[in-house]
């Protein structure tokens, strides 16, 4: 495509004009910022954006309100994850029960790699136990690469507490309730 | 007669069973060890609800119940299809099973005081439609939708079941036994189940030992031709392993007779059954006979050997997979040697000794083929990387061979397959690829 270049007019060749229009935009900004207190402009990292309310940010683990851990470790957010950014250790046979009653399984570790998250939301979307959760943290810095691999205690402390149905809670007093006879219901 | 599987009668009907089937059972799949190759998770799926329509409280029954050494219930999840009571009455001649209570209150249990161990428990596991029975040694280790499957052969006795290797990342997880109608059925025994910890052991031979120093296959490969080479016809014995493959041994057969070499194996017995365990724990000893590594009596080259190493007659020794001082040839002897030559998988007092030591694979980590006890030919695929420098027997001894004879082999298991199956008679007009997955009987 061919644009025709008009030629500059007198006024327009003269530049000042235009320099002046600049200098007065410069000018006003400085005023409102030295005088009037209206910065545009904000003193990243101290000062940071509050985000909304469905942002996606990094995913932490979170406890349910008892304090206990909510993962069972069914690894079906580390068989989504597109980039394969989370790594789960299940506890085999031998290893440390869950520290909620009636639910047998609790990862014996759980990484996230920071650095290949994408904060894409598939492993909030597919958690059935609703372990995990995208938070507001989206600026992650660290010093070395194994420094931004989360492990378990890590995302745990960083998600808090998340309360909601107590599913194992639950069943094992349902169970409790029916080992008396006739069930009560 | 005819019998409409399709119509929506029939599917609704189906969708009542299900229903019913799913009135007590409990939502578990997130912590059970079935989730991905459930039967009733299938069937959910194909005529379940979304949302159950029972509001009572479902019964609950004990988890995690102890049934054996190597069996864990947990009776919630079962629905009561008597599977394995069958199975444990009908194939494996043990009647350890049974239900108890009534109604909604029955319970699998095994026969009071008696545990259920007997060698064929696991099997019920595989055959268990929920995660009512698991296996004590998977239960909580890997999810099934993780775990690559590998068509594989067991190695634990003369029998060679047909297996499934489920690994991840070079990790073994377990065997699961394959349909094969022509060797095992769809079952397999417990002890050969389990038999796969040592594959991925910490302590397994990573490097190539040149007396004792680490060094390079190019390098000890042309030390050890070149040695060979100068050795004089009857001054060279091979001491081979039945639970190598017929290639493995074949290519020893031939660096055997170009060397004129007294060769054997070792013999390897333990206790049979009616069912699949083999007396014969060593995976391939008629591949052993048939290559002409060993004679129908296996063993019996062994005195030989030894006394010809005492007399000095024979100054180089050549083992594979074998601990020699513990068949015969003791650590005394093997000092006498001048040549000394392992290959092993694990370190052991003949690897100790050795002044060249090779490090091989196990089966799950290289191709090949075994013939068990009846003649069944069967090949077996690759699972897992060999760790560290550890290669397949077949490669070295490959090179090992074109080095030593001038004989060109094929380089691939496929082209060195069909080699063999030319040159050793009773494996005429066999091709690696017409083996297929369930092995082909040759004539023992």
């Amino acid at each position: 495509m061919i644009v025709d270049r008009r030629p500059l007019t007198f006024w327009e060749k003269l530049y000042l004009p235009a320099i002046i229009g600049g200098l007065k935009v410069t000018v006003r900004h400085a005023f409102r910022t030295l005088f009037q207190g209206k910065a545009v402009t904000m003193e990243y990292p101290e000062q940071k954006w509050t985000v909304p309310e469905n942002y996606r940010g990094a995913p932490y683990l979170v406890k349910d309100q008892d304090g206990n851990t909510k993962c069972v470790s069914c690894q079906l957010c580390e068989f989504v994850c597109p980039p394969k950014a989370i790594r789960i250790t299940p506890p085999g046979e031998s290893g440390k029960l869950a520290d909620r009653t009636n639910a047998e399984k609790m990862p014996a570790e759980f990484e996230i790699n920071m650095l290949r998250c994408i904060f894409c939301g598939f492993c909030q979307e597919v958690c059935p136990e609703e372990a995990i959760f995208l938070q507001k943290d989206y600026s992650l810095t660290g010093t070395s690469r194994e420094e931004m691999i989360y492990n378990k205690e890590k995302l745990l402390s960083l998600g808090g507490i998340s309360p909601g149905i107590q599913k194992w809670k639950h069943k094992l007093e349902e169970a409790q309730a029916q080992e008396s006879f006739p069930v009560k219901v | 007669m005819e019998i409409y599987t399709t119509t929506p009668g029939v599917k609704q009907m189906r969708e009542g069973v299900l229903e019913f089937l799913l009135i007590n059972h409990p939502l578990d799949c997130p912590i059970c060890d079935e989730a991905g190759e459930c039967k009733l998770q299938e069937y959910s799926v194909d005529y379940g609800q979304s949302a159950g329509r029972f509001v009572e409280a479902k019964v609950h029954k004990p988890k995690a119940v102890d049934l054996g050494p190597r069996i864990m219930l947990d009776a919630e999840r079962c629905i009561l299809c008597s599977r394995c009571i069958r199975f444990t009455r009908d194939i494996a001649g043990d009647d350890a099973l049974g239900f108890i209570n009534r109604g909604s209150y029955s319970t699998l249990t095994h026969y009071p005081g008696k545990p259920f161990d007997n060698n064929y428990t696991l099997n019920t596991v595989d055959i268990c439609p929920v995660g009512a029975l698991t296996s004590k040694d998977f239960r909580f280790k890997m999810r099934v939708w993780f775990l690559k499957e590998t068509k594989s052969v067991c190695t634990s006795c003369a029998t060679g079941c047909s297996i499934l290797i489920g690994s991840r990342e070079e990790k073994i997880y377990r065997y699961t036994p394959r349909e094969n109608n022509g060797v095992n059925g769809p079952w397999m025994c417990d002890a050969g189940r389990l038999n796969y910890k040592w594959i991925g052991h910490a302590d397994r031979l990573k490097d190539v030992l040149v007396r004792g120093q680490k060094s390079t296959w190019t390098a000890a490969l042309n030390e050890i031709s070149d040695k060979l080479k100068k050795t004089p016809a009857g001054s060279v014995a091979v001491v081979a392993s039945a639970r190598q493959t017929n290639e493995e041994l074949w290519l020893l057969g031939k660096l055997k007779s170009k060397l004129g070499a007294v060769s054997d194996s070792v013999a390897r017995f333990g206790e049979g059954d009616k069912l699949l365990v083999s007396a014969d724990k060593n995976p391939n000893t008629n591949g052993a006979r048939l290559t002409g590594i060993c004679f129908t009596e296996i063993g019996t080259n062994l005195p030989q050997i030894a006394n010809g190493i005492s007399s000095g007659k024979i100054k180089t020794l050549i083992v594979f997979g074998e601990d020699v001082t513990k068949h015969g040839i003791g650590a005394d002897l093997l000092g006498k040697l001048e040549t000394l030559i392992v290959s092993d998988i694990l370190p052991n007092a003949t690897t100790k000794l050795a002044h060249y030591v090779l490090p091989g694979c196990a089966h799950a980590e290289k191709r090949g083929t075994f013939t068990n006890t009846k003649g069944r030919v069967q090949k077996f695929m690759k699972a897992v990387e060999a760790p560290g420098d550890a290669r397949a027997e077949w490669e070295f001894l490959h090179d090992l061979v074109h080095n030593v004879t001038g004989q060109n082999g094929f380089v691939t298991i496929e082209g060195l397959f069909n080699q063999m199956a030319e040159d050793v008679s009773a494996f005429n007009g066999l091709t690696w690829q017409a083996l297929g997955d369930t092995g082909v009987t040759v004539q023992i």
